[in-house]
């Protein structure tokens, strides 16, 4: 709900800002469309881009990964925002449509695996924690912990971050049948932060902001790696496994305003946007 | 003559009026089949007569609609179960037992309680109430059928007492003026007079506050835990229809199977809502009888 709000919001400010100036050519006008996750970072770098060049005229609007793609393909937008990689699928559908789709990796996000602070379990492998959401783990003490059983937390099926951690952590499996899908993130913290057996995985800026109410486990990568806790250092050095790029993708190589924005979200000044909203820089 | 005519305006205005339930009905049944349609040739109905709902798979979907009817019933029959107590009793308090002054106090507050936005009782379901009910009951989790159907109950009780007071208001004077004066007491007269008479109304509302409860959604997306397996211990957490609809609908891709098996799922729950409409009214019609 407040996801729809906020990109309500979002549309009437760039329809608003067209009516303002009618005369804005097309080279101008950019679009902005995709994924739910990162329209919070598109937004603060659209305003801040348009602050220092008054000429420009930007228009963020989210709707999920796919629609962004779905977007980029019929040509109803100039950059998509995805937090995934395009499908073989879609590439194909967009060449089709006579535009090769060209990847820009604009920022990274970690997904901290959270559970309660009275749990005294710190520390799990990739592995562990993909058969917990499989549902073959049901206890603690099966990953090293006490004698109770897990309640798993998960995001809803719509939500790209469940499909990534489907991919990354489940081995591409189906989740437990037992997870309780949670309609927020924040429901998702509230929730670790009240019953003490359960587990949850949030975006690292999230996790950093409950600060004590929850507590990040170590992630193991595999038996050989090191535990490694999650932070802006290690999602950036690759240390940390459960780590995704995010993405925008164009319609062939950009010029004009779509390169100059995406140079600009690229450039140390966009990175610094991409560090306050609570996401990891790419270089 | 053009008092006539405008007569005649008049009527055609307030027939026009009075009919655009049916034309949104019969749009709303034409708009959920047209959309769900697809779904019969691939990949077929039985898809639908399956025990998982696992809409987002990279191995197989499954869109098994079991798990989310199973968790609608079950929510649904604990909130009616908590509700008729309340409900009905609260009803005959209201209208037979309290005093003006009472009166004046309770009434305002069941329709303020009438009147919370269901995401404020999602929101202090999901605080307040589901830890209570976990420490209260042992449990792992608050996040259960009867976390979310005590809510629901809630929401569901000014309802009824609204509508079941004024049946039993309805119930003529001389009713009671005959059983007092035939040497019953005011206790008996309500139990085996006034609550028979009003008894139509009083099902009516049950069943009005029943169509609120299966119909609900913020607060059931956010209190009941959303797993979808099939369960009928109060203390598990359940998906119900509404819930699915309500999560999934906004990022489904459109026109996709998942799109369509949420429109079988809408298409189900208005079936099972039209349903307790028909029973209601058969009920009714039978009591009003006699």
């Amino acid at each position: 709900m407040k996801r729809i709000i906020k990109v309500l919001l979002i549309v009437t400010l760039a329809l608003t800002g067209c009516t303002k100036k009618d005369t804005t050519s097309r080279s101008n006008y950019l679009t902005i469309k995709g994924s739910d996750t990162m329209v919070h970072l598109a937004s603060n770098w659209a305003e801040t881009y348009m602050s220092t060049h008054a000429e420009a005229n930007l228009s963020v609007t989210g709707g999920g990964s796919g629609t962004g793609i779905a977007a980029l393909i019929n040509g109803t937008t100039d950059i998509c925002i995805a937090s995934r990689k395009i499908k073989d699928k879609e590439v194909k559908l967009a060449q089709k449509n006579g535009a090769q789709p060209q990847e820009h990796v604009v920022a990274r996000d970690g997904i901290a695996v959270v559970v309660n602070p009275a749990n005294p379990v710190t520390k799990l492998t990739v592995d562990q924690i993909g058969r917990i959401y499989r549902g073959s783990y049901t206890n603690w003490k099966e990953v090293g912990g006490p004698d109770a059983p897990i309640v798993i937390l998960s995001r809803e099926s719509s939500s790209g971050t469940y499909v990534f951690f489907q991919e990354r952590v489940l081995s591409k499996q189906d989740y437990s049948t037992e997870a309780m899908l949670m309609p927020s993130t924040s429901a998702i913290i509230k929730t670790v932060s009240q019953d003490k057996w359960s587990i949850g995985y949030v975006g690292l800026g999230y996790a950093f902001e409950a600060k004590a109410k929850v507590k990040m486990l170590a992630v193991i990568d595999n038996i050989d790696s090191a535990p490694v806790i999650p932070s802006v250092e290690a999602v950036k050095s690759g240390a940390y496994p459960i780590a995704r790029p995010l993405y925008f993708y164009t319609k062939g190589k950009p010029a004009g305003l779509t390169k100059q924005f995406i140079d600009f979200c690229i450039s140390d000044s966009g990175q610094k946007i991409v560090l306050e909203t609570g996401y990891v820089p790419v270089n | 003559m053009n008092y006539r005519l405008r007569e005649r305006i008049i009527k055609r205005v307030l027939m026009g009026a009075a009919s655009t339930s049916i034309l949104v009905v019969i749009l709303i049944f034409l708009f959920l089949g047209k959309e769900a349609f697809p779904f019969i040739y691939e990949p077929g109905l039985s898809g639908l007569w399956n025990k998982r709902w696992i809409p987002v798979s990279f191995i197989q979907e499954f869109y098994g609609i079991i798990p989310l009817i199973t968790g609608s019933v079950l929510v649904t029959i604990i909130a009616v179960v908590i509700m008729i107590p309340f409900g009905v009793l609260g009803a005959i308090y209201v209208a037979e037992i309290a005093t003006a002054w009472e009166k004046n106090i309770l009434k305002p507050f069941i329709e303020i309680l009438a009147g919370i936005p269901s995401v404020v009782i999602g929101f202090f379901g999901l605080v307040v109430l589901s830890p209570v009910v976990k420490s209260l009951f042992g449990l792992n989790t608050g996040l259960t059928a009867f976390t979310g159907a005590l809510l629901l109950a809630l929401m569901a009780i000014p309802t009824v007492i609204s509508i079941s007071e004024d049946a039993i208001h309805s119930v003529p004077q001389s009713f009671k003026e005959a059983s007092l004066a035939l040497g019953a007491s005011r206790l008996q007269t309500i139990w085996r007079v006034t609550v028979p008479a009003a008894l139509p109304g009083i099902i009516a509302a049950i069943m009005l506050g029943m169509g609120r409860v299966i119909g609900e959604t913020m607060v059931v997306l956010m209190v009941t835990g959303n797993a979808a397996k099939i369960s009928w211990n109060p203390f598990d957490s359940v998906r119900t229809m509404t819930a699915t609809i309500a999560a999934e609908m906004g990022e489904v891709a459109f026109g996709s199977t998942h799109y369509q098996a949420l429109f079988w799922v809408a298409i189900v729950l208005l079936f099972i809502t039209f349903l307790l409409n028909v029973v209601a009214q058969k009920v009714l019609k039978k009591y009003q009888m006699r």
